[in-house]
C-alpha cells in the first residue's frame, strides 16, 4: 500500500508539473490577451515533433534548445501577423482563430510525420533506472523531467517576480488597459509572451515526448485537460496554475489506484434492481471515473467559485 | 437562382446513377473503413497496407473473375458514427464489398448499418466483412446474414487461452487490464469465468477497466499491477494501448508473464525487447511468421521486401482469397451470391491446416497458435520489428477443438 503511494505521488506530480510548463503560458496568454488560445496544446505537439526531428539530426540535448526556440518563434509570428489583426474583429474571432489554427498545426504534422507515433527515444545519457523503490525502478529520465519543470519554474518566478519587465507583466495581468496608457509597448509585450507561453509549452513537448507517445492526436489528447487547469487554478494566477496543475496530477494518478465503488461502499445492490441501469453506476469504480474527474472538478469550480483557486478576477 | 439549383442538383444525381456502375463494372472495390488518423491510426496503416498487397496478389493472377481488385481507403477515426459515414459514402460510390476490423463498437455498428441497407435496397446488397473484430456478440445475439468474421471471437480465443494457462502451475495471481469498451468487456468476462471453471486455485487480484485509445502513461496502472502481487497479468489491449502499457512496465522493472491477443502488433515487439522479457509475453493468434509452413514464409519473405512490417493479418489473407474462391465457385460477383458460396466453405488456411466457415452463424474456425517472443532458434527464421527477437510457437489448438456453440438465429433473405 505504502508502495502504491510513493509510486502514486511521483507520478502524479511529475505529471502535475508537465501541465503546469503548459498551463503557465496558457494561463499568462489568457490573462493578458484575454483570448483562451485552443492551439497551446498544439504547441506542444510542435515542440515534441521538433524535439524529434533535430535530436535525430543533432542529438537530444542541442534539440531541447533549439525546438522550444522554434515553437516560440512560430508561436510570437503568430500573434504579431495573425492574432493581431483578427483582434480588431472582438474575441470571438480570435478564439476561432486559435480554433482553426489547432488543426491547420494537426494537419501539417500529419503531413510531414504521419499520422503513426514516431520513434523518438529517451537518450542513452538517461535510459537507466534512477533509483528502485519497494523494487519498482523509477526511471532517470522523469527524474530528468521533474528536474526541467522544477528549474522553469523557479525561472519564471524570478522573472516575473524581480525583472522590469516581469513587473510590467504582472502589472497587465490584472489591468491590461492601464499598462497600455502607461505608454508600454503593450504589443510587443502580448508578443513576447505569447512567444514565451508557447515555447514553454514546447519544452514540455520535448521532455515529454519521448516518455510518452508522439503522435499528431497528442496536442487533443491534452488540450482540453490544460483548460481545466487554467480555470481551476484562476485566471491569470501562476501560483493557482501551480496548484491546479498538481491538484490534477495527484486526483487522475491517485483516482486510477483507488478500486473503491459505491456497491464496495454499501454492498451489493438487492436482486431487484441487479439488471437495470442503476447497477451500471453503482458498480462502477473510481478508477474507471478518473479521467472525468478533472472535468467535474471543472463544473465544480465554475459554479460556486468562478473566479478559481486562487484567482482575483471573474473569468 | 432556386431553379437552376435544383436542376443542377438533379443533373448531377442523374449523372451520378449512371456514371458509378460503369465505373464499378471494371474493378472490384472493397472499401477499406479502419482508423487512417488518432490513435488506432498506426494499427489501422499497416491493415491498409496488407489489404493492398493483397489486392495486388490478386490481380497478379488475374483479379477476382477477371476483375481488377480495388482497395478504397475510408478514415473512420475508430469512430462509430463517423464508420457509418465512410460506409454510406462507400456505398454511394458503388461500393458492394466493406471490410473492417478495429474495434468491436464499430463492427456491431457496421453490421447493423449493412442488414437495415440490405432489408431496405433488395438488389443492391452489400456485404461486410469483418478481419479482426472480435466481440463474440457479432456472430451470436447480433448475428447478421451480410457480416462474415475472419478472426477467432474473443470467446474462442479465451478458451483456447485458459486452456494453455491451466497446464501452467506456476500461474497463481492474474491481473486482468483491458480497454474500457465490447471487445474489453468481452475479454475480462470471458477470463473470469473461464478461470474459474478451469483453475478454481487462481485468484483474480485485478479487474481493471481503462479509457480506450487514449491514455499516454500507463505508470498509475503498473503500479497498481505491481502493488497487487501479481505474477500474470491478461490483455486484450492493441494498438498504442498494449505497445504503452508495456513501456511503462518496462520502465517500472515490472516482471510477471503477459497472456495477450495482440502483442504482435505496431510498436508491441519493440515495447517486449526494451522491457527484455525474453519468451514471457505470450500471444493467441491464427498464425505467426514462424510457422513451418513454406507457402506462408514464402508470403512473408514477400511482404517484408515490400513494407516494412511483417504479416499481422494472416486473417485478412483467408478473407481475400475466400472471396475469390466464393466469386469462382458462385461464378459471380454479386453479394447475395458470394454470401452463399461463402456459407459453410472449407478452405486450406494461410498458415496451414482446414478451416471453414460456420453456416450458422458466419464465424470461420481455423487452427490456433499460443506463441511466445523472445529469443531465436534456428527454427525462427523470422524477427519482428528488426528487434533479433521473433515469435516461438507453443501450443497449437486444432480447428475442431476451436469450435464453441453459437446462439445466432440467423435470418436469411
Amino acid at each position: 500500500m505504502l508502495e502504491l503511494i510513493v509510486i502514486s505521488t511521483l507520478n502524479g506530480v511529475l505529471f502535475g508539473m508537465l501541465l503546469f510548463l503548459m498551463a503557465s503560458g496558457l494561463t499568462v496568454i489568457f490573462s493578458m490577451l484575454g483570448v483562451l488560445n485552443f492551439a497551446h496544446a498544439s504547441f506542444y505537439m510542435l515542440g515534441a515533433f521538433f524535439g524529434f526531428q533535430i535530436s535525430r539530426w543533432f542529438g537530444f540535448w542541442p534539440a531541447l534548445l533549439i525546438a522550444p526556440l522554434l515553437a516560440g518563434a512560430i508561436g510570437a509570428g503568430v500573434e504579431r501577423y495573425g492574432l493581431r489583426r483578427v483582434h480588431r474583429n472582438g474575441h470571438v474571432a480570435e478564439l476561432l482563430f486559435t480554433f482553426g489554427l489547432a488543426f491547420v498545426i494537426e494537419e501539417v504534422v500529419q503531413i510531414i510525420w504521419g499520422r503513426s507515433p514516431v520513434d523518438y527515444r529517451v537518450p542513452a545519457l538517461l535510459d537507466f533506472p534512477a533509483f528502485t523503490i519497494f523494487s519498482t525502478n523509477y526511471p532517470a529520465y522523469k527524474m530528468f523531467m521533474l528536474l526541467v519543470s522544477i528549474v522553469i519554474f523557479i525561472g519564471l518566478l524570478l522573472v516575473l517576480k524581480k525583472t522590469r519587465i516581469g513587473l510590467i507583466v504582472q502589472a497587465a495581468l490584472t489591468h491590461p488597459h492601464m499598462v497600455g496608457h502607461l505608454g508600454h509597448n503593450v504589443g510587443r509585450i502580448f508578443m513576447l509572451v505569447f512567444g514565451v507561453g508557447t515555447a514553454l509549452a514546447a519544452v514540455a513537448g520535448v521532455i515529454a515526448g519521448p516518455a510518452l507517445v508522439t503522435q499528431s492526436n497528442m496536442a487533443e489528447l491534452l488540450g482540453p485537460i490544460l483548460f481545466v487547469v487554467v480555470v481551476v487554478g484562476g485566471l491569470g494566477s501562476l501560483p493557482g496554475a501551480f496548484i491546479a496543475s498538481l491538484l490534477i496530477g495527484l486526483v487522475q494518478t491517485f483516482a486510477v489506484s483507488i478500486n473503491g465503488s459505491l456497491s464496495g461502499a454499501f454492498g451489493p445492490l438487492s436482486a431487484a434492481y441487479a439488471s437495470t441501469w442503476l447497477a451500471d453506476i453503482w458498480d462502477v469504480t473510481i478508477a474507471q471515473i478518473a479521467p472525468i474527474i478533472p472535468y467535474m472538478m471543472l463544473v465544480l469550480v465554475l459554479i460556486f467559485r468562478p473566479m478559481g483557486l486562487l484567482g482575483t478576477r471573474d473569468t | 437562382m432556386r431553379k437552376t439549383l435544383a436542376m443542377t442538383v438533379l443533373a448531377l444525381s442523374v449523372l451520378g446513377t449512371t456514371a458509378m456502375p460503369a465505373a464499378a463494372e471494371e474493378t472490384v472495390k472493397i472499401g477499406y473503413i479502419d482508423p487512417l488518423s488518432g490513435g488506432g491510426a498506426s494499427v489501422g496503416e499497416v491493415g491498409l497496407k496488407t489489404f493492398q498487397f493483397l489486392a495486388d496478389e490478386l490481380n497478379a493472377k488475374g483479379g477476382i473473375q477477371g476483375r481488377k481488385v480495388e482497395i478504397v481507403p475510408l478514415d473512420n477515426k475508430t469512430n462509430p458514427q463517423e464508420s457509418l459515414i465512410q460506409a454510406q459514402k462507400a456505398i454511394d460510390a458503388g461500393i458492394r464489398f466493406l471490410t473492417q476490423g478495429n474495434g468491436s463498437a464499430v463492427a456491431s455498428a457496421l453490421s447493423d448499418f449493412v442488414t437495415k441497407y440490405n432489408e431496405r435496397n433488395p438488389g443492391k446488397e452489400v456485404l461486410y466483412f469483418n478481419y479482426a473484430a472480435v466481440d463474440p456478440v457479432l456472430t451470436n445475439a447480433k448475428c447478421s446474414f451480410w457480416h462474415f468474421r475472419w478472426d477467432a471471437n474473443s470467446d474462442i480465443k479465451m478458451e483456447a487461452l485458459t486452456n494453455y494457462m491451466k497446464t501452467v502451475p506456476s500461474i497463481k495471481n492474474v491481473y486482468l487490464i483491458n480497454q474500457d469498451y465490447s471487445f474489453g468487456e468481452a475479454v475480462r468476462s470471458a477470463a473470469r469465468t473461464m478461470l474459474a471453471a478451469k483453475r478454481p486455485d487462481i485468484k483474480i487480484v485485478g479487474d481493471e477497466l481503462h479509457p480506450l485509445l487514449k491514455i499516454t502513461d500507463f505508470s498509475p496502472y503498473i503500479a497498481k499491477i505491481k502493488a497487487s502481487g501479481a505474477d500474470t497479468v491478461i490483455t486484450g489491449n492493441w494498438g498504442q494501448d498494449f505497445a504503452l502499457l508495456l513501456k511503462a512496465a518496462a520502465d517500472a522493472g515490472l516482471k510477471v508473464n503477459w497472456y495477450t491477443y495482440y502483442a504482435g502488433g505496431t510498436g508491441g515487439p519493440t515495447a517486449i525487447k526494451q522491457a527484455n522479457l525474453d519468451h514471457q509475453v505470450f500471444q493467441i493468434t491464427e498464425g505467426i511468421a514462424n510457422i513451418d509452413n513454406p507457402s506462408s514464409q514464402e508470403f512473408e519473405k514477400a511482404l517484408r521486401a515490400k513494407y516494412d512490417f511483417s504479416l499481422f493479418y494472416p486473417r485478412a489473407v483467408n478473407e481475400m482469397r475466400m472471396l475469390a474462391a466464393a466469386a469462382d465457385k458462385a461464378k459471380s460477383l454479386d453479394p447475395v451470391k458470394v454470401a452463399d458460396a461463402l456459407e459453410g466453405m472449407e478452405f486450406d488456411v494461410f498458415d496451414g491446416g482446414k478451416g471453414f466457415m460456420r453456416k450458422d452463424d458466419h464465424q470461420f474456425f481455423q487452427p490456433i497458435y499460443i506463441s511466445s517472443f523472445g529469443d531465436r532458434t534456428a527454427k525462427e527464421p523470422f524477427d519482428e520489428e528488426k528487434t533479433g527477437w521473433g515469435w516461438k510457437v507453443v501450443a497449437k489448438v486444432d480447428t475442431p477443438s476451436t469450435v464453441l456453440p453459437t446462439t445466432c438465429k440467423m435470418e436469411r433473405p
